[in-house]
């Protein structure tokens, strides 16, 4: 996936972030590398992002996930220094973060990146409208400019009608959709949100997340979207980024990651997903064998295993798996079985441990 | 803070308490043998006293001339001056009618008609005591005071709930100034402000800062980290964070800063009355000095009055719901009467008319005597027995013992409850005590605190004790508390003085029943706030009541009863010094005497000092028992 570094939304190179009171020597020497316990028994330190690296194309969907303590949330705090990175480069829009001053700091959380938060940092002293109306009103915009920005965008959140309301009489589904509309009525190219919705119950999480996938569709920002919720992780993301210890130990699509774990950590992690649900046939499509008929139904490489299973059962013919114009593979009844088997009796064989 | 204390390995096969034991048979055999040598007795004419009486008065001859008092503290004294008089005359030139209307219409906005109405009759019932002048003043002198201390107090306190520095340079500051008895500011003060108005407006401010920073930092901090950092996340600066942010969210907090604040300073400017501060100060203080019930009962009624009215007021206005704004009939209601008070001004005459008041001091006066007579019995089988029992035994002991025997007792003592560093502070203290020659008096006072507190933490332990057990109980006992905690400290030197005149009982009882009430209440919180499940789980296991108390309850509650008890003390020195007033003799009274009579004003200025050392004394062998941990805790781990 060559993207070059300039068409890059976000930039990150070799991040670091170390809390405690030495930070400065620790991360001079090679106590750095330490394992975590190791590192705080020896110097008090708390490495919390350990040389993290990626990027984030625009209008991608980027997601991070780790278990709590990983480092997700310093990690997106350091994207537009809400927590002083330690060490390394930040680049957004190819401008560093690093080198901005305070004020080109503030423009560019003003215009650029705003962010959504766990516990929504609503003001409980303004009306709904005044909170979504905060970010432009730091910027100095007129009263009536930004109440008919922020009206718009409540509807867009679904909230219309509820302008007047204080966030105390709202539920923690709509002070969400509140939190979101502030993040997005200052129009920034890139939002970040730090596991927006954990806080929710998981119907309501469900509708916010289809609501983020209709935003993304509709609006069509660049997000960073931290979460320990891998069904959420793969729902929403076109890149997940998985976090241990504050290292990012795999980054890849859904199917990168569930197809080929690159360790036991994340294998661990994604186990329990349905690998048909996820997987395409490019993972299980072969060559041809010599005879076989190459007249069956054709099917595009892309498509996920579970929705190829229907197709596969009713042709007695191996399904032609076609990559573009080319033939990728083929997969018939019994490639399908294999690997539905194959799954079932991995689960099945952790169910017995 | 790492604690050395006592972790002897239980090598030797000692009994836990052969230790303690065998120290305290070393102390008493010490005792016998040195008795009565190494006593520093009171000497009225001791060279320091005379050098600060000196002082004194070079200081007054200089006052004019000398450029720190030129070009600085005279300032100081001229601005704050400046500020009461303009209170002041602004509250006159209201007149009384206006005056009435106005404080009706503040409370008004802040907490409707309910408010307004007691409000109203409050401000009228200082004309009716035939105190209407004395109030005004003392009104003035609390808002001056105030209003100075908030402008101190709420940007220091705003600037220590931002930064952690400034915290924890601010802290050490404030832990001292909340133990100084309230006598000592006031000797210092006139030194360098002379008396009056001013210097009275200083000491209040003095003692009514620290808890306006307190609190406001507390706000500051327990604002949700969350919205702070969604405005940062929004690019607002940190001063759009601070007016937009933090300020209103903690709006509600820092009105009890403001409440705590007036509450204070009207304790205070009655004291500041023996600094010649004007206002009803004078008539309590000379109620108190003449032992006359009847002469206090009127200022007294008038200070609980002002303080339960503004304490009302501020609650109200800390409790208004955030999201509305003042209706426009509570608005109406309290324009016209604003309004109906000020016309009524011009109409009426200048001054309350005179035919207009109740004079109760003959009555009372005869119902105080009537009251001594009838319970003259009870009254003094207490006194005598407390006296003869607790007093006098203890007074006797400590002021027999060398000096020397008393500062290493106290060294132990410390250590062993609070660890090295305050055992060596408190040590410090007794020393600079010795040295400053109040040897004696101060034993004397320690003897009646020691003793007050015993008692007042006997009953404060009943009463929390039966308060946590009891919600119904509870519910009666807590709104008298509320009111027993919003009474400025003076007010309890009555009924003390109504029932014990002047003695060294006086003093003890008037300050258990001033530290009694927080005493409870922390007790109180203390066991409630013991884990339901804890609770529960130790029912279930079939507990009785009583060992669910012995075992769970009390020893879960240990921090904050050691609290309360920290609390108490310092609480109760306080008062045992203000009791020098009523006979409690020892540094309270020398206090007294200093601003009396300008030939023992550095006796008194000592003695001041003198309470403050021992305020810290006592703090510093309390207060670690709270910050250690405790023995059974060291026994499992
Ligand atoms: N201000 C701080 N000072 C010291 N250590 C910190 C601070 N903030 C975070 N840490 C430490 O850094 C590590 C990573 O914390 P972080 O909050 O980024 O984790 P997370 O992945 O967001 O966890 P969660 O899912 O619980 O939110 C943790 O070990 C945490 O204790
Ligand atoms: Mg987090």
């Amino acid at each position: 996936m060559g993207v070059s570094p300039d068409s890059a939304a976000i930039d990150v190179n070799g991040l670091w972030k170390i809390f405690g009171p030495k930070a400065e020597r620790v991360l001079k020497c090679d106590d750095k590398y330490l394992e975590p316990t190791a590192l705080r028994e020896k110097t008090g330190c708390t490495a919390a992002v350990r040389d993290v690296s990626f990027e984030v194309r625009p209008g991608e969907v980027f997601v991070v996930m780790g278990l709590s303590g990983s480092g997700k949330s310093t990690l997106v705090r350091c994207l537009t220094r809400l927590i002083e990175p330690s060490a390394g480069e930040i680049r957004i829009d190819g401008e560093d973060i690093g080198r901005a001053t305070p004020a080109r700091l503030r423009e560019i959380r003003r215009h650029r990146v705003s962010m959504v938060f766990q516990h929504f940092g609503l003001l409980p002293h303004r009306r709904v409208i005044d909170n979504v109306a905060y970010g432009l009103e730091i910027q100095g915009a007129a009263k009536a400019v930004r109440h008919a920005r922020a009206g718009e965008i409540l509807s867009l959140v679904g909230l219309e009608g509820h302008a007047d309301a204080y966030p105390d009489q709202l539920s923690g589904g709509m002070q969400q959709r509140v939190g979101l509309a502030r993040a997005l009525a200052v129009d920034p190219q890139v939002m970040l949100f730090d596991e927006p919705f954990s806080a929710l119950d998981p119907l309501i999480r469900r509708d916010m997340q289809a609501e983020v996938i209709r935003l993304h569709r509709e609006v069509g920002k660049t997000m960073v979207f931290i979460t320990h919720d891998l069904s959420e992780a793969l729902k929403l993301g076109e890149r997940i980024a998985i976090m241990r210890a504050g290292s990012i130990v795999q980054l890849g699509t859904p199917e990168e990651l569930v197809g080929a774990p690159a360790d036991d950590y994340v294998a661990d992690f994604v186990r329990d997903v349905p690998r048909s649900h996820v997987l395409t046939l490019r993972w299980i499509c072969r060559p041809p064998e010599p005879g076989e008929p190459l007249d069956g139904p054709v099917l595009p490489v892309g498509t996920v295993i579970k929705d190829a299973i229907g197709a596969t059962s009713s042709s007695s013919r191996p399904i032609r798996v076609i990559d573009g114009d080319e033939l990728a593979g083929v997969v018939d009844r019994v490639d399908m079985l294999t690997f539905l088997s194959g799954q079932d009796s991995a689960a099945a064989v952790r169910a017995g441990a | 803070m790492s604690t050395t204390a006592i972790t002897t390995p239980s090598r030797l096969r000692v009994p836990r308490w052969a230790a303690p034991a065998g120290i305290v048979v070393l102390f008493a055999a010490a005792y016998l043998v040195f008795r009565d040598t190494g006593t520093l007795p009171h000497d009225k004419s001791a060279p320091q006293f005379l050098a600060i009486t000196d002082l004194r008065e070079w200081i007054d001859d200089h006052r004019n001339s000398n450029p720190l008092f030129l070009y600085f503290l005279n300032y100081i004294r001229i601005f704050v001056g400046s500020v009461y008089t303009a209170f002041q005359s602004v509250l006159y030139a209201l007149g009384w009618p206006g005056l009435i209307g106005v404080m009706g219409a503040l409370a008004w906005l802040a907490g409707g008609w309910r408010i307004a109405l007691p409000a109203v009759a409050g401000v009228g019932s200082f004309g009716v005591l035939g105190l209407w002048q004395s109030s005004v003043d003392t009104l003035a002198l609390v808002a001056a005071s105030v209003l100075l201390s908030l402008a101190i107090g709420i940007p220091l306190g705003v600037w220590a709930g931002l930064s952690r520095g400034a915290r924890k340079a601010i802290t050490p500051v404030l832990d001292v100034m909340q133990i100084m008895p309230t006598f000592a500011y006031l000797a210092p003060l006139v030194l360098f402000f002379h008396i009056g108005a001013p210097a009275g407006a200083i000491a209040t401010m003095i003692y009514s800062i620290p808890p306006a920073i307190r609190i406001t930092a507390l706000a500051i901090e327990q604002v949700s980290p969350t919205a702070v950092e969604a405005s940062a996340s929004l690019g607002a600066t940190g001063r759009q964070t601070l007016f937009k942010v933090y300020l209103p969210l903690a709006r509600s907090t820092m009105a009890l800063a403001v409440n705590q604040t007036i509450m204070m300073a009207l304790s205070m400017v009655v004291i500041a009355n023996l600094i010649s501060a004007p206002g009803l100060g004078g008539d309590i203080i000379r109620g108190l000095s003449r032992a006359q019930v009847g002469i206090m009962l009127p200022a007294g009624i008038a200070i609980v009055v002002m303080a339960v009215l503004l304490d009302r007021m501020m609650v109200a206005l800390a409790r208004k719901d955030p999201h509305s704004w003042i209706g426009r009939a509570r608005f109406i209601g309290a324009a016209a009467l604003a309004i109906a008070g000020l016309a009524l001004t011009p109409l009426l005459p200048a001054e309350w008319p005179d035919g207009w008041t109740v004079n109760f001091v003959v009555q009372v006066n005869d119902a105080v005597h009537w009251a001594e007579t009838s319970w003259y019995g009870v009254t003094t089988f207490v006194k005598d027995v407390t006296t003869s029992l607790l007093l006098n035994p203890l007074e006797g002991l400590l002021t027999s013992a060398p000096w020397w025997l008393i500062a290493a007792a106290a060294l132990l003592l410390a250590w062993r409850v609070s660890g090295l560093r305050p055992a060596l502070t408190a040590l410090g203290c007794l020393l600079a005590i010795a040295l400053l020659g109040v040897w004696e008096h101060a034993m004397q006072t320690l003897t009646t605190v020691a003793v007050a507190v015993l008692v007042t933490l006997a009953i404060g332990l009943l009463l929390g004790v039966a308060a946590a057990r009891s919600s119904r109980y509870s519910a009666v006992q807590r709104p008298i508390l509320d009111a027993a905690q919003t009474m400025p400290a003076f007010v309890y030197l009555l009924p003390a003085l109504a029932l014990f005149e002047t003695t060294r009982f006086t003093a003890i009882f008037a300050s258990v029943i001033y530290a009694v009430p927080p005493v409870v209440r922390l007790v109180e919180d203390g066991i409630r706030a013991v884990p339901a499940t804890v609770v529960e789980a130790a029912a279930s296991a079939g507990s009785t009541p009583g060992q669910l108390l012995w075992k769970v309850q009390l020893p879960m509650a240990r921090r904050a009863i050691l609290l309360a008890a920290n609390q108490g003390i310092v609480m109760t020195l306080a008062m045992v010094v203000v009791g020098g007033l009523v006979g409690a003799g020892a540094l309270g009274y020398d206090v007294v005497v200093g601003f009396s009579q300008r030939t023992d004003f550095g006796m008194g200025f000592i003695a001041g000092i003198a309470t403050v050392l021992l305020g810290v004394m006592l703090d510093r062998i309390t207060q670690g028992a709270d910050r250690r941990p405790s023995p059974q805790r060291r026994k499992t781990t």
